[in-house]
């Protein structure tokens, strides 16, 4: 049966192999959280990447020819994270890769990507880790010493908390990174750290954690996490009673946060790549764009989505015979680009140098509070 | 001390729902001597259907009695008519197969709901509609004690109680505990027990259905895999107790929930999970029968 079958199965394969080439269009891969615990993430930053794309395309494409951007789900796991990469390496075969947000799932992909030496630019994943992969993962957002840093000094300076306690989720990269980047610097400036409890990400209950940091009395918490735990842990500390002012970083950055949270987490502030509120002329044209064709605000992850996206296909305008190597070489040279999120410039060490917004909660959106620059 | 207490007051919330969900799986072990991992996805079934059914009627944010009992309603009564057909569909056919077929299907069935729950619901987090306004009811020695603890540990008790009461004072707890002892006598002597164990399931799974509004109400945020870390830990909690047996599983549920938060409250929260299972494994070493199981000869 199987001898019968087998020149089949070799066909369709080889078929398909070759059916998937036009020499007309330019294949992009992109992977993000488009379903799972983190769908908002992945959904927010695909429709500012689609934005971008369908620009350029509009404007004649890139050296004539369109940009196919195809989109893989990895359910904001990591090792799915790993398989679509390869996927779209292997079969879609992509020229450049976009993704992902979270820095655990950028970390599972960006060794598959160096190693086919495929340029891979994540939009938003912060931990410095991701980019020490190797010369081909980049990424257009700041990175989480500097993230950390913002938030240290605008508790310290502007909110002037001497008393701050730490949550963390020890199952994320970016959450511990940024934890830790946080703690230095705000104990440098002459704060004092009176807490520092654990959770992980996919639990309910924080109200031990809580409990136990509520008896140091901080007059701040932060907590770098996503915003579908943020929004829980905000309900059970006012539950408990702990009044301390919350803080975190661009993991909450979701209109779920203030859904799941309710009126608790209002007045909370965090560190963020852009505010809705800006009033930079590329943003405010962006905004309007976004607004114009998904019928709503865009979310700091559109936008950075945007601008990651943007800056590859400015890249890859500039090359002369778009191989990956060239593309590359031509990310790397990426100087002052006027982003949504503040001007890109790609450093030595392929991160992007650039100012951060802190906003506050407000309700369903975000309000604009003070931007700090590296 | 003080934080000791809002420990202990967590805990024993916490342990309320595990207790709860417990009962299911300890009633179907009861009476199959299967451990139905769909359990838990029954659990999550009843979160979506209150969620959905609350959305129908407009109840997504008007707190109150009304608002709880009617999420009950459509949590049970979804539970109750999933885990009939699951046990008619699914196991039912296989009554007579070997005990291990029957296993397998269950955590067949689960991953199926588990998977269909993403593709259906999306796995995108909801929020679940706000039951019941949440207030201090008093305060002692700083700790508060909340609508919401009390509600839920509420539940778990009255509905333990009434099992208790079905179970030994009626007809058909006679039957269900008849059927439990031995399934072909039981037929012999009149019992319809295809009849009993459908009825065993759906209320097993309607319990699951009261859990997961109480597991709504306190954490207020819904997705197609909620059920199956709290479905472990429900799952430890019936064999801790004794599985099979109903006083066990609140028990079981009870010490699971608190020692859980006192170890993310006086250790560290890295452990909470490993914690749930290393007591199996204990329990499972020096009391195979659970702590208030009987431990009786394994009949073959």
């Amino acid at each position: 049966m199987l001898r019968l079958l087998l020149p089949f199965i070799v066909a369709t394969f080889a078929l398909s192999a070759c059916t998937k080439k036009n020499t007309n269009e330019i294949m992009i891969g992109q992977y993000g959280s488009m379903t799972g615990a983190e769908a908002t993430f992945g959904q927010a930053t695909d429709e500012g990447i689609r934005l971008a794309t369908d620009e350029v395309n509009a404007a004649g494409g890139i050296k004539g020819k369109k940009i196919k951007l195809v989109t893989m789900d990895d359910q904001g796991k990591a090792e799915d994270a790993a398989s679509v990469v390869t996927r779209l390496i292997e079969q879609e075969k992509v020229l450049a890769i976009l993704g992902e947000v979270a820095s655990s799932r950028s970390l599972a992909a960006a060794p598959i990507a160096q190693n086919k030496k495929i340029p891979m630019i994540s939009p938003s994943s912060t931990n410095p880790k991701v980019t020490e992969v190797g010369d081909f993962i980049f990424r257009t957002c700041f990175i989480d010493p500097f993230q950390g840093t913002v938030m240290a000094k605008f508790a310290f300076e502007n909110l002037k908390l001497k008393k701050i306690a730490v949550l963390r989720d020890v199952k994320s990269d970016y959450s511990v990174g940024l934890a830790d980047f946080f703690i230095q610097k705000f104990k440098e400036l002459g704060g004092e750290i009176v807490g520092d409890a654990s959770y992980q990400s996919g639990d309910v209950d924080f109200k031990a954690q809580l409990t136990n940091l509520k008896g140091s009395n901080p007059e701040g918490l932060f907590i770098p996490g996503y915003y579908t735990e943020v929004g829980l842990i905000a309900r059970q500390a006012r539950e408990l009673g702990l009044k301390a002012k919350l803080m975190g970083g661009d993991g909450w950055d979701s209109p779920k946060l203030s859904e799941i949270g309710g009126k608790d987490v209002d007045g909370s502030v965090f560190s963020n790549h852009y505010s809705n509120e800006t009033k930079d002329p590329v943003a405010v044209e962006f905004i309007n764009k976004f607004k114009a064709k998904y019928n709503k605000l865009p979310d700091g992850l559109s936008a950075a989505g945007y601008d990651a996206a943007k800056v590859l296909y400015k890249a890859m305008a500039a090359t002369s015979d778009l191989t990956a190597q060239a593309i590359r070489d031509q990310i790397a040279k990426i100087t002052d680009h006027a982003g949504v999120t503040g001007r890109i410039t790609i450093n030595e060490k392929r991160n992007a140098t650039k100012s951060a917004v802190v906003v506050e909660v407000q309700g369903a959106s975000n309000k604009f509070v003070t931007t700090i620059s590296p | 001390m003080q934080d000791f207490l809002q420990h202990f007051i967590n805990g024993v919330s916490l342990g309320s729902i595990y207790a709860l969900i417990a009962l299911g799986y300890t009633m179907v072990y009861g009476i199959l001597q299967l451990i139905n991992f769909a359990h838990s996805d029954v659990y999550m079934i009843g979160a979506f259907s209150a969620y959905y059914g609350a959305m129908l009627l407009g109840f997504q944010n008007r707190p109150g009695i009304a608002a709880l009992v009617i999420l009950l309603f459509f949590a049970m009564a979804g539970c109750a008519l999933l885990g009939f057909t699951i046990e008619r569909l699914a196991y039912r056919p296989l009554r007579k197969a070997p005990k291990l077929n029957i296993l397998i299907t269950a955590i067949g069935v689960s991953l199926l709901l588990q998977y269909s729950g993403q593709v259906i619901f999306g796995a995108d987090p909801k929020v679940f509609p706000s039951v019941l306004q949440d207030s201090v009811i008093t305060e002692f020695l700083g700790v508060q004690l909340k609508v919401l603890d009390v509600a839920v540990l509420l539940v778990t008790f009255v509905m333990m109680l009434a099992l208790h009461y079905l179970i030994y004072h009626t007809k058909v707890g006679r039957a269900m505990r008849a059927v439990s002892t031995n399934m072909n006598v039981a037929s012999m002597l009149g019992v319809n027990s295809d009849r009993i164990i459908s009825f065993t399931f759906a209320l097993g799974s309607a319990l699951a259905g009261v859990g997961s509004v109480l597991v709504g109400m306190k954490y207020p945020k819904i997705e197609p895999l909620m059920g199956m870390m709290i479905g472990l830990k429900a799952f430890v909690a019936a064999v801790l107790g004794g599985i099979g047996n109903i006083p066990g599983a609140v028990l079981g549920g009870l010490l699971m929930g608190l020692s859980e938060e006192m170890v993310v409250g006086y250790l560290s929260s890295t452990y909470r999970d490993a914690l749930a299972f290393g007591i199996l494994i204990l329990i499972l070493i020096f009391r195979p029968a659970g702590l208030l199981g009987r431990g009786g000869v394994e009949k073959v």
